[in-house]
């Protein structure tokens, strides 16, 4: 009797065991030590532009009604009007070494006309995504990762809102989200366990501030282009300019 | 056929409360516990069919209430698919395995077989209660899988497999299959020591005069489902074992080389269809496993209300070892359209079509045991007869998913639900509900209340062809099966198959309800009901000549011995319109001169 | 047991309720008040009209027994006064109700196997209309072997971003084929002409049904599966997925474009090949 209280008991413990994050919970020091360095600059590109592949939403209507009927070119390469890139991401690659306190405030990848906005996110080990459905209709949730696991849900109604965490650093490029109903959909995701990135918007521009003094790898990113990368050395109070030019 | 004559070894007399009603090696104690696992399964299983009916009914309503309760599956009050999918899997496997096959044969072979046979206790009392205290964590197993990340197994009770292989796939195939392969090993464990348990009494100890020809149909069918039990289930336990190895160590039984989110999923050359001939080995003769005793246990309650022999007693024997047998050859049926070899789906189809001959012949006897009868509207008696209409009903459905053609349009289709819940979740529930009002007073000592019986059967009776009737017509109209939502397609009229969906949501729920019924009457008579006799409906099989409820041993210091078949009711010439069978030969009064004119003869059908 | 009154009144109530059962079953179903999608391929007629037969039959045999069941619990509810019949055998009747359904299920079993044989274990015509159809969570997509008539080789192992059937841009017989991305295209066959459907998946067991053609098949992954039929109508047709493929399967809507043979050409001489796309 006493022998099959035991089992139950273990039996349980392992379950709960198993059911928690394999990933150790680091403790976080709170640092509140914030640089004061920038490295601003623009992602150019050079050559033969990608043609982006028109896609026809035609096996969801309601997708398809959303956008009158018109096929929507694909976001895997948008060429800004003066000559840069759009959905860079730019980020310290190198170790930084200070604890960050991820922030509370939440980023936010939305689902919009059958697409994901913004199409490039980065987000800190430990800050919270808010995944919306802003469309009228059903989006599945399925992410994908080579550090972060993967999960799968459902959001069907508009106006559903789901909060993940992840758990480990991730340079972009192996973590992205897609939408089984709708396999155009991507949304690149990169992690990272300090709050220096940021992705290229329709001037091509990116700015990385609060960087404390040293020598950094600055890596870009772009999904079909690959990465471009640079060593950087910043200074107390100081902004670098950084340009990248992607060729091809 | 000889048989060997029982000099059962007298056990110690169970003392504690513990050795007496909890860990018990008494069969009578063992098949109570069964039924009352079984049926608490049962409600689980019914309360996520809630789920599911509130989906189907109302897929445009948001549930606050129910977000609250499960904040992660019902996400801001809107049911989510997986969470759909996963209440249709545990569904499924609750009612197939752990209500119906554990409440018919864990509860019913366990109480009846010795008891029916003239024995003290089954043959191997201590594997009969590790079979239930295997079976009662299996249970638990099963449960758990809902606290785990991912949830519940969600690819359906039928597991196929690259979708339960890869647990990209699905957020259910992640630790919740696991877990649910688990409590199927578990299940088919227990099961296998109790199929040992049940051939082994039944061959052996028998009392004296208990020739096979004399034994009542419930021991024929818990001998002849035993028998597919043993043979049938170890290729499902095998298959868990290779699904298992597909999940975590990576070999490729079920599982080919596959892109899942565009992430290659890295086995090589596995089958899928394997697991489908694995699983539907098991999985067609497990159906049989749940009807052969539901017939077993209707024979023998008809018979009884209807103080009638059972007509044709050797051909309904027969009939379930024709069953049985032809149950091994049928299995290819749910696999038409699976991409097998066409010339199996020409095979299969014979086989099953032929396997309605014997089910119609066994339908035909207990009309013809109707016929001329003194008719007893028992509760029992009423399940009973409820049984045989759903039963014809659900039976005649088969007829057009066993036709290959006709199957194309069908199958996976709310017609196949229709159907199998016609015969499985209406037919067999009755027959156990017969079985349960039948024996209860021999269970408890005690009799069931008969008006809320009847109330139960009523809306009960009523309420399930409300529920699963209408389901025809979606099938008609080609709605297919596990869809959490319909509002996707036109080739089906959607203010039909919305009606239809609420009309059969309500009677869900009232259904439901109404078991709440039985429950009650349940509960409250094992305590308060009226005291029971030994014998309160007359009936001749040897289980209602021990004491209500038997003592530990059953019969006391003498084992019965038996002189007739179980069937001599309204014997003509005879005193009574029932001969139990230990009596021995009974006088006839015939003429007023009082004489003796010599032995009523009942039709024993064995010499 | 109680008076014959109130056995009776029970006999009567459960006969009433299986009469009223047959009358409910036989005005619904006989009134086709609910009824399969109108037909739209050639072997679907054969089909329906088997399914109507087996309908006819049941429900011959349903009414039957159920208003048998009806009447022999009404005549026979029970009292203390009488006994029952001992009536336990009658040869005669039992060779009647073995022979005959035997018979019936001999014939569907003859009827079934011949449609089945001409459906699945029939090769379709030489010049049939041949595509692909691709499942994957959750959409459908194709492929047309182009003009060489021939399906390039695929691998899995060869599946990318730009090409998401893996299609072996080494294979000759590749080059001309036509391939769409998930989602993005509806199934353009011509009406009246044999088309041969090769089913393909690329994870889990879908299913390709196409309720008005009366067409089913599942699309297992690692194996090549076929159906084919020839459409008698024009117009779109829906297509679902029937085998659970995950949370998305409600989901998996198609459509089918039946339209004559030179517009079918014609919207595939429209279409980028492997050529021109995977270079």
């Amino acid at each position: 009797m006493v022998r099959f209280v035991l089992f139950c008991v273990a039996f349980a413990l392992a379950i709960k065991l198993y059911a928690q994050d394999s990933a150790a919970k680091r403790l976080r020091k709170v640092s509140t030590a914030q640089g004061t360095g920038t490295i601003k600059g623009v992602v150019r590109f050079e050559g033969t532009p990608l043609k982006p592949r028109l896609i026809r939403m035609t096996q969801d209507r309601n997708c398809e009604a959303i956008h009158k009927g018109k096929p929507v070119a694909s976001e895997e390469f948008v060429l800004n009007k003066n000559g840069t890139l759009k959905w860079v991401l730019v980020y310290v690659k190198s170790e930084v070494k200070v604890d960050f306190e991820p922030p509370s405030k939440p980023a936010v990848l939305d689902q919009q006309g059958c697409v994901y906005r913004p199409r490039v996110i980065g987000i800190m080990v430990g800050q919270p995504l808010e995944i919306h459905n802003s469309d009228p209709l059903f989006h599945n949730v399925h992410f994908v990762s080579k550090r972060n696991g993967q999960f799968n849900f459902s959001q069907p109604r508009k106006g559903m809102k789901s909060v993940r965490v992840f758990k480990n650093p991730e340079l972009p490029g192996t973590a992205y989200f897609k939408c089984d109903i709708h396999p155009w959909m991507r949304a690149w995701v990169g992690i990272f366990d300090h709050p220096f990135f940021a992705v290229t918007g329709d001037d091509g521009s990116f700015t990385i501030s609060g960087l404390p003094e040293g020598t950094y790898e600055i890596e870009a990113w772009h999904e079909k282009l690959g990465t471009k990368s640079v060593k950087v050395s910043v200074k107390s109070r100081t902004t670098v300019t950084v340009n990248f030019v992607f060729k091809r | 056929m000889e048989h060997v004559r029982a000099e059962t070894v007298h056990h110690h007399e169970p003392k504690s409360f513990w050795t007496k009603y909890i860990f018990s090696q008494d069969h009578k104690i063992i098949g109570i516990q069964y039924l009352i696992t079984a049926f608490a399964m049962g409600f689980i299983g019914m309360v996520l069919s809630w789920l599911m009916r509130l989906q189907l009914g109302w897929s445009g309503k948001q549930f606050p209430w129910l977000g609250k309760l499960l904040p992660q599956a019902v996400e801001g009050g809107v049911l989510k698919p997986e969470f759909y999918i996963a209440l249709v899997t545990i569904h499924g496997t609750i009612m197939v395995f752990f209500l119906l096959t554990a409440g018919l044969i864990g509860g019913f072979a366990n109480f009846l077989v010795p008891l029916q046979i003239g024995a003290r206790d089954m043959a191997f009392p201590f594997l009969n209660m590790l079979s239930y205290w295997v079976f009662l964590l299996s249970c638990v197993v099963l449960i758990a899988s809902f606290l785990v990340p991912g949830g519940p197994a969600g690819a359906g009770w039928t597991m196929y497999p690259p979708l339960s292989s890869v647990e990209e796939t699905l957020p259910g195939s992640g630790i919740g299959t696991t877990i649910w392969l688990i409590s199927m090993a578990l299940f088919i464990v227990s099961t296998t020591m109790g199929s040992l348990n049940y051939i082994t009494t039944i061959l052996n100890l028998r009392t004296k005069g208990m020739t096979m020809g004399r034994l009542p149909l419930t021991v024929w069918a818990f001998l002849v489902t035993s028998i597919l039990g043993l043979f049938s289930f170890p290729p499902l336990f095998a298959a868990a074992v290779m699904l298992l190895l597909d999940r975590h160590l990576g070999t490729s039984f079920f599982t080919p080389y596959m892109i899942v989110a565009d992430k290659p999923i890295p086995h090589e050359g596995g089958l899928p269809l394997l697991w489908q001939h694995l699983f539907w080995f098991l999985g067609h003769p497990e159906v049989y496993i749940v009807i052969l005793p539901a017939m077993g246990i209707v024979s023998e309650v008809i018979s009884t209300h209807a103080r009638k022999p059972i007509f044709g007693y050797r051909i309904m024997v027969l009939s379930i070892c024709a069953i049985g047998f032809l149950s091994f050859i049928v299995w290819g049926h749910h696999m038409f359209v699976s991409g097998m070899n066409p010339w199996l789906g020409t095979a299969f189809m014979a086989t099953t079509l032929i396997i309605a001959v014997p089910s119609a012949i066994k339908t035909f006897n207990w009309l013809a045991t109707l016929w001329g009868a003194n008719i007893r509207f028992t509760t029992a008696m009423l399940f009973a007869i409820g049984f045989v209409s759903t039963f014809v009903t659900g039976g005649l459905t088969g007829l057009f998913l066993g036709n290959p053609p006709i199957d194309i349009q069908l199958h996976d289709t709310y017609f196949v639900v229709a159907h199998f819940h016609m015969v499985m979740g209406t037919s067999a529930l009755f027959a156990l509900y017969a079985a349960v009002y039948h024996w209860f007073p021999k269970m408890f000592g005690r009799m069931m209340n008969e008006k809320l019986g009847k109330l139960h059967f009523w809306l009960t009776f009523i309420g399930a062809y409300a529920v699963f009737f209408p389901m025809h017509y979606l099938g008609f109209m080609g709605v297919p099966r596990r869809y959490y939502a319909f509002d996707q397609y036109q080739f089906f009229p959607q203010g039909a198959v919305s009606d239809i969906n609420i009309f059969i949501s309500v009677a869900t729920f009232i259904v439901g309800f109404a078991q709440l019924l039985f429950v009650i009457n349940f509960v409250w008579s094992a305590f308060k009901g009226q005291r029971a006799d030994r014998n309160p409906w007359k009936a001749n099989t040897l289980e209602w000549q021990a004491p209500s409820p038997p003592p530990h041993g059953n019969w006391g210091e003498e084992l019965p011995v038996v002189y007739r078949w179980p069937y001599d009711y309204s014997v003509p010439g005879a005193p009574e319109d029932y001969i139990p069978q230990n009596v021995p030969s009974v006088p006839v009064k015939v003429g007023s001169d009082g004489d003796d004119k010599g032995e009523a003869k009942g039709n024993d059908e064995s010499r | 047991m109680r008076g014959r009154l109130t056995g009776r009144i029970e006999g009567l109530l459960l006969g009433l309720a299986l009469v009223a059962l047959v009358v409910i079953a036989v005005v619904t179903v006989g009134g086709r008040f609910w009824w399969l999608p109108p037909l739209a391929s050639q072997h679907g007629k054969e089909i329906d009209t088997l399914f109507t037969v087996t309908l006819i039959v049941t429900g011959i045999v349903f009414v039957l027994v159920q208003s048998l069941l009806a009447f022999l619990i009404f005549k026979f509810a029970g009292s203390e006064k009488r006994r029952a019949i001992h009536f336990t055998e009658n040869r005669t009747l039992e060779l009647v109700w073995t022979i005959v359904p035997a018979v019936i299920l001999t014939m569907l079993i003859f009827f079934g196997g011949r449609l089945w044989s001409r459906i699945q274990l029939s090769e379709p015509p030489e010049d049939a209309f041949e595509v692909e159809v691709w499942g994957e969570q959750f959409r459908w997509t194709f492929r047309y072997p182009g003009k060489d008539g021939k399906f390039g080789r695929t691998d899995l192992k060869l599946v990318s971003v730009e090409n998401p059937l893996g299609i072996d841009k080494n294979d000759p017989a590749s080059k001309d084929d036509i391939f769409f991305f998930a989602g993005e295209e509806n199934l353009h066959i011509p009406v009246n002409k044999p088309v041969v459907v090769y089913l393909r998946s690329k994870d889990v067991i879908h299913s390709f049904y196409v309720p008005h053609f009366r067409v089913k098949q599942d699309a297992v992954p690692g194996m090549v599966t076929r159906t084919w039929f020839i459409p008698t109508k024009k117009g779109e047709f829906e297509f679902a997925c029937a085998e659970l493929c995950g949370l998305g399967h409600y989901m998996m809507r198609g459509v089918i474009v039946v339209e004559e043979e030179e517009k079918v050409n014609q919207w595939l001489s429209e279409q980028l090949t492997v050529g021109d796309v995977l270079p």
